[in-house]
């Protein structure tokens, strides 16, 4: 007899985390606004405080509309839960301030977010945090910057702007190997593409403001726990399993089993730190993953229309796409990314700069903006923008030159990209 | 807290608070394959309401050290032997599933020891399908699955979870995951091969509670109904829609139902 097994993942997508409003019926969630809850009576009021009974005190720490989105993508991600925050970044210092203090270490991929770079470059190291930045390909690198107060490896499933795909079985079984949890930036690929929970990872979490809500008009965050890391074994996790004298004296890992993290992290984390997501929000990105299957598909399927069409042009010097057989990550991408390796890919253009700003003031449908993962179509010039904190050093090392051009395929026919980006690419050249 | 139990560390969760033998105590005990933190919410309300909560890991399971015991009886004799460890003297007990026959077996032993009874998610006999006992044997994770998607409702497969940002069949099945092998194999064994239910419940005299899940696939509620016809003077509570896990499904439900029965 064939396993039972639950329901699949476009059906999760549209259900997960939510039933009919038990009072009015009400199909789409509904948008709870409201900075607090009502208590039954005092005893009420007490057990929620304490964690006696589940439910809603304060919308800094939880809310219903912002429930369901949490439940939502742990059930699309496999994981155990989620917390919903303000913002990717706030996602990514949620996880850190959970896990580490003075004095503790970080292994990171080189190739990141020019805010995640500047989080742990320059502002950690403020607080007494170090990392150390690894070529992502380079698996001896990861291991041998691993020191004793290392506390997470921390990588981009597909690194930003080269598109280096992490080998997350690889890194994983690293930094388990020194009893460290992996925490991956699952950004580019959400989990359409993959969930890294299967191949190893420990903790995730997503600029929801991208590919999740899908169309340009929130910013928000998403922490996931894989619920799969033995902090108590690990024995480097403090926060987690020895008493906190602000709840208590809870030990998280005696409180819950598979969600030590998720617990401190909500308990501490949003209560200390406050960065919590608007219930609007939520609302907005519950609406953009409704429809993530179908529209990652044709994220996918446009960008491979664009990728062939720009690999074939003279203006065109190279093309960063994984799904390329020059890509140097071509053969792991096969294996952990079957479905299609996202819709954010750099190209560089011939005649540096000056060609590449002609390029994308010409562009009519692409807009020149900071942001991805919208469904419309969007360029922008990384060296000057995202990543223009970065010296020149720091720019080569994570593949990023003057002439580098960062697209973001939307959901326009294709073929209206692809004339696009002709007309634009033939008007770089006359510069 | 950390006992130690017949020479192996028994592992106990009590919120952290100090016990006192003068304070009613409330013992919970954990279905298969799973450890204290089934009934996390609705033990730490007892130990913050005047009550010794102890909310056990049967030997072999979560932070106990040991084998799994491989009788229902065993395991109710431990339970025993955790009060003794703990210098309590009686007790209410409540347990889900496999723990359910557990403190029933416990209660027609030691009646002296037991004031009160919860039996949630109950069953007697507690048969355990072919294909699941064959996954369990085979340690596959198939096991888990069926027992994930049959221990909880329709509806809690969609979510809803009390408990905000908990996904509740990721978390159960996490939790299933941590098991050592073979633990399953021998809890469902215990249940399957557990014949005494009758004759047990027709020596219960304490106040005894079921609390059922009218969408139960495991112990679906006709299946405890001839437990209830013995326990003469039992309340039932059957919740509307619920399946299998109960604290999870319906913690407020369980732990209301429960709130001036055991203490």
């Amino acid at each position: 007899m064939a396993a039972p097994k639950s329901f699949r993942f476009d059906t999760l997508s549209l259900h997960a985390g939510q039933a009919p409003d038990p009072q009015f019926g009400a199909r789409a969630t509904p948008i709870y606004q409201t900075a607090s809850y009502v208590f039954r009576d005092s005893d009420h009021a007490a057990s929620l405080f304490n964690m006696e009974r589940g439910g809603h005190v304060y919308s800094r720490i939880s809310n219903p509309t912002n429930a369901v989105l949490e439940e939502r993508i742990a059930a699309l991600e496999g994981g155990v839960g989620a917390i919903a925050v303000a913002s990717g970044q706030a996602a990514m210092h949620l996880a850190l301030s959970t896990l580490l203090g003075a004095g503790a270490h970080v292994v990171a991929s080189q190739s990141l977010y020019g805010g995640s770079h500047n989080l742990l470059a320059y502002t950690l190291p403020r607080f007494g945090v170090e990392t150390t930045f690894v070529d992502p390909r380079d698996l001896d690198a990861w291991r041998g910057a691993i020191r004793p107060n290392t506390r997470l490896v921390f990588g981009e499933t597909l690194g930003n702007p080269g598109l280096d795909v992490l080998d997350v079985p690889a890194v994983a079984e690293i930094a388990h190997a020194a009893k460290l949890p992996l925490l991956v930036d699952s950004t580019f690929t959400t989990p359409y593409l993959m969930r890294p929970f299967d191949l190893g990872a420990d903790l995730l979490f997503h600029s929801a403001t991208k590919f999740l809500s899908g169309h340009g008009i929130v910013i928000g965050g998403l922490l996931v726990d894989s619920g799969r890391f033995d902090w108590d074994a690990s024995g480097r996790f403090p926060t987690l399993t020895e008493p906190y004298a602000g709840f208590h004296g809870m030990d998280f890992t005696e409180e819950s089993t598979v969600a030590a993290f998720l617990l401190r992290a909500r308990r501490e984390g949003l209560r200390d730190f406050g960065a919590c997501m608007a219930p609007v929000t939520a609302f907005h990105i519950l609406q953009g993953i409704e429809t993530l299957p179908l529209r990652m598909q044709r994220h996918v399927d446009n960008t491979r229309k664009v990728v062939e069409f720009l690999s074939t042009q003279a203006a065109v010097e190279s093309v960063g796409y994984p799904e390329l057989a020059s890509h140097p990550d071509h053969a792991l991408a096969k294996k952990l990314l079957p479905k299609g390796s996202g819709a954010v890919f750099s190209f560089a253009i011939k005649g540096g700069r000056p060609a590449g700003r002609k390029f994308i003031e010409t562009l009519r449908v692409f807009s020149h903006l900071a942001n991805v993962g919208d469904a419309k179509s969007l360029v922008i010039h990384p060296a000057t923008t995202t990543h223009f904190r970065m010296d020149d050093a720091a720019l080569a090392a994570a593949g990023i030159g003057p002439g580098t051009i960062r697209l973001s395929i939307g959901l326009e026919d294709p073929d209206d990209l692809v004339e696009d980006l002709g007309r634009s690419l033939a008007a770089s050249q006359k510069v | 807290m950390d006992l130690v139990v017949d020479g192996n560390k028994a592992y106990v969760y009590n919120a952290g608070r100090a016990l006192d033998a003068k304070r009613p105590s409330v013992v919970f005990v954990h279905g298969a394959a799973n450890d204290h933190s089934a009934f996390l919410l609705q033990s730490r309300y007892f130990a913050y309401h005047g009550c010794n909560a102890l909310a056990v890991d049967l030997p072999g399971h979560g932070r106990s050290e040991g084998s799994p015991l491989p009788t229902i009886g065993a395991m109710a004799d431990w339970i025993a032997a955790v009060l003794d460890a703990a210098k309590l003297g009686e007790a209410a007990l409540v347990g889900q599933s496999m723990g359910s026959l557990v403190v029933l077996e416990c209660a027609a032993r030691h009646p002296q020891r037991i004031r009160a009874l919860a039996l949630i998610g109950t069953a007697a006999p507690m048969a355990v399908g072919d294909a699941l006992m064959r996954a369990a044997r085979e340690d596959s994770h198939d096991a888990l699955d069926m027992l994930n998607v049959w221990g909880h409702s329709a509806a809690a497969q969609i979510g809803g979870n009390a408990v905000p940002g908990m996904w509740m069949t990721g978390a159960y099945l996490r939790l299933l995951e941590r098991a050592k092998p073979q633990v399953l194999h021998v809890d469902l064994k215990a249940c399957a091969d557990y014949a005494g239910g009758a004759a047990a419940a027709a020596k219960i005299r304490c106040p005894t509670l079921f609390v059922l899940g009218s969408r139960d696939l495991m112990t679906p509620p006709r299946n405890a109904q001839d437990l209830r016809s013995a326990i003469v003077g039992h309340r039932a509570v059957v919740l509307d829609g619920a399946g299998h896990a109960l604290m999870a499904e319906r913690p407020d439900a369980v732990l209301d139902a429960l709130i001036g029965f055991v203490a």
